[in-house]
């Protein structure tokens, strides 16, 4: 039961893009069409969940052990570095359909603050292993629905008559305040 | 003369928020106070600073295939610094900026410098090209939050303005109105430059 709340929690209440303001970057950057919005979701869950469990081990299997939990930005960060290199490795060995897919988008996740924010929520919400990855990711499938729905408003933007000085991202921005409002409405949810 | 144009370039030319739109996350996270906007924009400063300063200062002996790791671990250590002062001189501060404090790590203004400035520049332009940035950013949180706190809670840097028979527009210090000023930000800075141009 703890699990469905963390889950529906980190996808709907808690968007990581629309309420938490994390991962603005790649949602303003790459959401002007729908397929790649799509391969970025697809490409940050992959790393996000991967992400927390090995955050997870590093902080109470080396940091916290060691007694040097001041060191957790530096090697959170160096983690997330790593481990994004190394799935694009994997991945070019052994799938290489899904490599071109996410290609041009793996490197951009190491600077996707949302990835090492949902680490560092983990951590500071003191969540077990198994609610870490559920957190890890619910927060990621929210980062790909909010993209994904302000990819398809995108679209259709394009061929709106905008007034100059709102053209690119003013408007982007305006759109996603009005996603957001409609996402403050799961604030009731739980 | 060169150092002045380093410094006033990242105030308005390169503006990091208004015009090059990076370090989006703490711009919508933060301003919902002045006294957060002021406080994100200083501890980013200062990270950007030491970071551009050693950057520059480290460009030649480092191989440029591993650059980029190198910089993520110098800005790494300079944000624990901060965090570190943060927490010991301003718990209150360290309270209302939180997560924000670490991800300065993720901040796309200072490796987008040290990769497009200081690892360039000799050292004391860098350190002007980053109170120019940092000054930039600071002013564009502070533009921000004044207008979502004053819309928001009445308030500037807690002070009511006023009186009690305000109704205040809570939705600009939530997440909506975040998006919504930031939008409107731009588009009236846009507006600006282009009649200054024509």
């Amino acid at each position: 039961m703890k699990l469905l709340i963390i889950m529906l929690s980190s996808i709907l209440v808690n968007n990581f893009v629309l309420s938490r303001f994390l991962g603005i970057c790649p949602f303003l950057g790459v959401s002007k069409k729908v397929e790649t919005a799509l391969g970025m979701g697809l490409a940050v869950t992959f790393v996000m969940g991967l992400a927390s469990v090995m955050t997870f081990l590093v902080q109470y299997y080396l940091l916290v052990p060691l007694g040097i939990p001041y060191m957790q930005t530096i090697a959170f960060i160096l983690v997330i570095a790593g481990l994004v290199q190394f799935v694009e490795m994997v991945l070019k060995k052994t799938s290489p359909t899904l490599y071109q897919a996410l290609g041009v988008y793996l490197p951009l996740i190491t600077t996707n603050c949302a990835v090492l924010g949902v680490a560092i929520l983990n951590i500071q919400s003191g969540y077990n292993l198994i609610e870490t990855l559920v957190n890890g990711v619910g927060g990621a499938l929210g980062f790909t629905l909010a993209i994904v729905l302000f990819a398809g408003v995108r679209e259709r933007l394009e061929t709106s008559i905008i007034p100059k000085s709102f053209e690119g991202f003013p408007i982007a921005l305006i759109t996603a305040s009005l996603l957001s409002i409609a996402f403050l409405g799961f604030s009731g949810l739980l | 003369m060169s150092l002045w144009k380093d410094f006033t370039n990242g105030l308005v030319n390169e503006n990091p928020t208004f015009r090059l739109v990076l370090g989006t996350c703490p711009t919508l996270a933060v301003t919902t106070a002045v006294t957060n906007g002021l406080g994100m924009g200083v501890a980013a400063m200062a990270v950007l600073i030491g970071s551009n300063l050693i950057i520059s200062l480290i460009n030649k002996i480092v191989p440029s295939e591993v650059r980029i790791p190198i910089y993520v671990v110098v800005i790494a250590t300079f944000t624990t610094l901060v965090q570190m002062m943060i927490q010991a001189f301003s718990p209150a501060l360290d309270k209302a900026l939180g997560i924000f404090i670490p991800l300065i790590v993720v901040n796309c203004i200072i490796l987008a410098r040290a990769e497009s400035f200081a690892s360039k520049n000799p050292p004391l332009n860098s350190i002007m090209d980053g109170i120019g940035m940092g000054l930039g950013f600071t002013g564009a949180l502070v533009i921000m939050s004044t207008v979502r706190e004053i819309l928001g809670a009445g308030t500037f840097m807690g002070i009511s303005l006023f009186g009690a028979g305000f109704e205040p527009a809570l939705i600009a210090i939530l997440p909506p109105g975040g998006f919504l000023v930031f939008g409107f930000a731009i588009a009236a800075v846009n507006k600006l430059t282009s009649a200054k141009k024509a």
